[in-house]
């Protein structure tokens, strides 16, 4: 029954040109960050300390004797301009670097496992390739983007895979018991959505001790956006099942002698899936643009660890983003992945629903 | 049930909700590891007699339900305290508070003067080339990161210094003249404005198009069409207000969001509002005043609901009864 569904849930995603067109990019960008080591040609934290904000790398397909050649790119060499008083990048022009694929770099380990010293490009010792430029510590930017999509684009995930069974299971016992069980679990989760979301997530990520390691803090983080969300997501699955509470199924599990938990975890929450699944997909792009958000402000995850939100911390200031557009490059990204969310969400929603006429 | 009798017992349903809220936000920023004497113990010149002294005169040394209930006594009094700054926290928040209505405000009027408009246009133009581009542009709005688009429109500002970059008011805004001053500050507020406006339009306009498709294909509309009333009298007259008027509770969401969602458009803004004022006080650890800000943001989004159920109320009379 539930596959059938599945199947033509599908196949109408398959119909909508916008919806396969978000599939697209974001099956692009969560492979993109699964293989982030090997397609990322340094490692997070590989840094040049004399080439901070050094712009992208200018790679060259052509000689300066107008002849083909492989892919090469120079250096660059930072010069003090002491009539502008102000620090130039110039092209090392004496030393030609090719670009090699598939070269030995940085060790790492494919998708945490297997260790491999491989990347997919690269270039010969001595020189560098920054695609995208690299930030004020002279850290590669493209890889930067790589490792922080790591965080950003899983991060709200996993906090749905929190706040959504709470939710769920929190609404379905409130619901399912009514009386004052109910009205006392409301007012509660109603407390908690009468907060302004966002000054409560500044608030607990600022109660966060200093000194956490990155993977206590990232923890920490996912379950402060938990927390901000199961409330309102649980209101309406407990309006859900004070409907489905009423029908004869429940009558009928209730007089063969299940008991309470049993009876909502196993018909009555499984009715609520429809509109489960609708909801998780419009609730990410929330999240993602919760910890951005987070990060941006200095209050999620901290440097070394790169997230986009972190990554445009550095464009808070003007100089940057008037001279070294390439730091904007994350806050792009955010754009695209919540976009391609958006563009997916409401198409499932549109499937799933058919009353609601957006589209 | 006449609207002031339901005004009033939505109003005390509020209360214990507040409550509830203060409980919350009181045990939160009392896990808080900042402590606030730490200061004075830093200090060499303060004995430990002064310290135990501070301690006891800021209630420190009491169990935690006591000193609930005397935070929230003086609460109840209007003394929240004094902030870090030395300033009583009070006049800090009553000189943001307005900024903060302000551009909620704006904000609000400029979504619904040119989202409702939108969405009626793209509902009577279901499926046509011009209502898919208004969905997909709506969707590019709400993807926008609003700190990134902040960013960005700050860069124009810089670039080609048509706008002032941040603040409320000019330097020597004290001296211009009423016309000026007030010139001064929408020219301030075109910008923050702008991105709450392009990501708050998105959904307003989603909601008034699916609104108004729904009440499109009832019976009444339907029945009013074979009457044989005119295009225009339908809609205008008898769909439209019944598609708007359920929205009237969006306000009350809507006001929530931007309270929340104008806070990192305010920072990047430097607009002096609330929610700026609650990301210093927590990058300063500044506990009276996020304590007393987060109360604040709490009532006046409790108050922002209360005031749009009343609304509806008024509009459609049929509301809460029972």
């Amino acid at each position: 029954m539930f596959n059938k569904a599945d199947n033509t849930l599908i196949k109408k995603l398959k119909k909508d040109k916008l919806a396969l067109l978000g599939i697209f990019v974001l099956s692009f960008l969560y492979l993109t960050i699964l293989f982030a080591s090997f397609i990322a040609p340094y490692s997070s934290t590989f840094a040049v300390r004399n080439l901070s904000y050094a712009p992208p790398s200018k790679v060259f397909t052509v000689t300066s004797d107008y002849k083909l050649s492989r892919p090469y790119t120079y250096n660059y060499i930072r010069e003090f301009n002491p009539e502008s008083y102000s620090v130039d990048y110039k092209l090392d022009r004496s030393k030609k670097y090719y670009v090699r694929f598939f070269t030995k770099g940085e060790p790492y380990k494919i998708l945490g496992i297997i260790p491999s010293d491989r990347h997919l490009f690269g270039v010969e010792n001595g020189g560098n390739i920054f695609l995208l430029g690299t930030d004020i510590k002279g850290r590669d930017n493209f890889s930067r983007l790589l490792f922080g999509g790591q965080i950003s684009l899983t991060i709200g995930f996993l906090a749905l895979f929190i706040s959504f069974p709470i939710g769920m299971l929190y609404g379905g016992i409130s619901g399912y018991f009514g009386g004052k069980i109910d009205s006392l679990m409301m007012r509660f989760a109603e407390a908690i959505m009468s907060i302004p979301s966002f000054y409560l997530l500044i608030i607990l990520a600022a109660v966060l001790p200093a000194g956490m390691s990155s993977i206590q803090r990232f923890s920490m983080i996912t379950a402060i956006l938990a927390f901000i969300g199961w409330a309102g997501f649980a209101r309406v699955i407990r309006g859900m099942v004070l409907s489905i509470k009423e029908q004869e199924f429940v009558e009928a599990s209730r007089s063969i002698g299940a008991g309470s938990l049993r009876i909502i975890t196993k018909h009555i929450l499984p009715q609520t899936l429809s509109y489960v699944i609708v909801a998780i997909t419009l609730s990410v792009p929330g999240y993602i643009l919760a910890e951005s958000g987070l990060s941006f402000l200095g209050l999620g995850i901290q440097q070394p660890d790169a997230s986009w939100g972190n990554m445009l911390k550095e464009a808070q200031e003007y100089v940057n983003i008037l001279y070294r557009p390439w730091l904007l490059t994350p806050g792009l990204l955010i754009f695209i992945a919540v976009l391609s969310f958006n563009l997916v969400g409401d198409t499932i929603r549109d499937i799933l629903d058919p009353k609601s006429n957006t589209r | 049930m006449n609207i002031f009798a339901y005004a009033l017992k939505r109003t005390i349903q509020a209360i214990p909700l507040l409550i509830i809220v203060s409980i919350i936000s009181f045990t939160i920023i009392k896990l808080s590891p900042v402590d606030p004497l730490a200061e004075l113990k830093l200090n060499p010149n303060i004995t430990p007699q002064t310290l135990a002294l501070e301690k006891q005169r800021l209630g420190l040394d009491l169990p935690f339900y006591q000193q609930y209930v005397r935070w929230g006594w003086n609460f109840l009094q209007g003394n929240l305290g004094i902030s870090t700054s030395g300033e009583p926290v009070i006049n800090r928040l009553m000189e943001r508070i307005p900024n903060t209505l302000l551009l909620s405000f704006t904000t609000i009027f400029m979504t619904w003067l040119v989202g409702i408009p939108l969405g009626i246009y793209a509902a009577l133009n279901w499926r046509k080339p011009i209502d898919r581009a208004m969905t997909i542009l709506s969707s590019v709005g709400m993807a926008i990161p609003s700190f990134f688009f902040a960013l960005l429109l700050l860069v124009f500002a810089v670039k080609t210094g048509l706008f002032p970059v941040g603040g409320l008011t000019s330097v020597g805004f004290e001296n211009f003249s009423l016309p000026h001053k007030i010139l001064d500050i929408i020219h301030h507020l075109i910008l923050p404005t702008t991105v709450l406006f392009t990501i708050s339009l998105a959904s307003l306009q989603r909601q008034v198009r699916g609104n108004l498709l729904d009440v499109l294909e009832s019976d009444y509309v339907k029945l009013a069409k074979a009457k044989g009333l005119s295009e225009n009298t339908v809609v205008y007259k008898h769909a439209l207000r019944n598609a708007i008027n359920p929205m009237v509770t969006l306000l009350g969401f809507e006001f929530a969001s931007l309270l929340s969602g104008a806070a990192l458009t305010e920072y990047v803004f430097q607009y002096p509002g609330l929610g700026r004022l609650v990301l210093e006080a927590v990058m300063k650890s500044d506990i009276n005043l996020v304590m007393a800000s987060l109360m604040i943001g709490s009532i006046m989004l409790v108050l922002g609901n209360l005031i749009a159920d009343i609304l509806l109320k008024i509009v459609d009379p049929r509301i809460g009864e029972g």
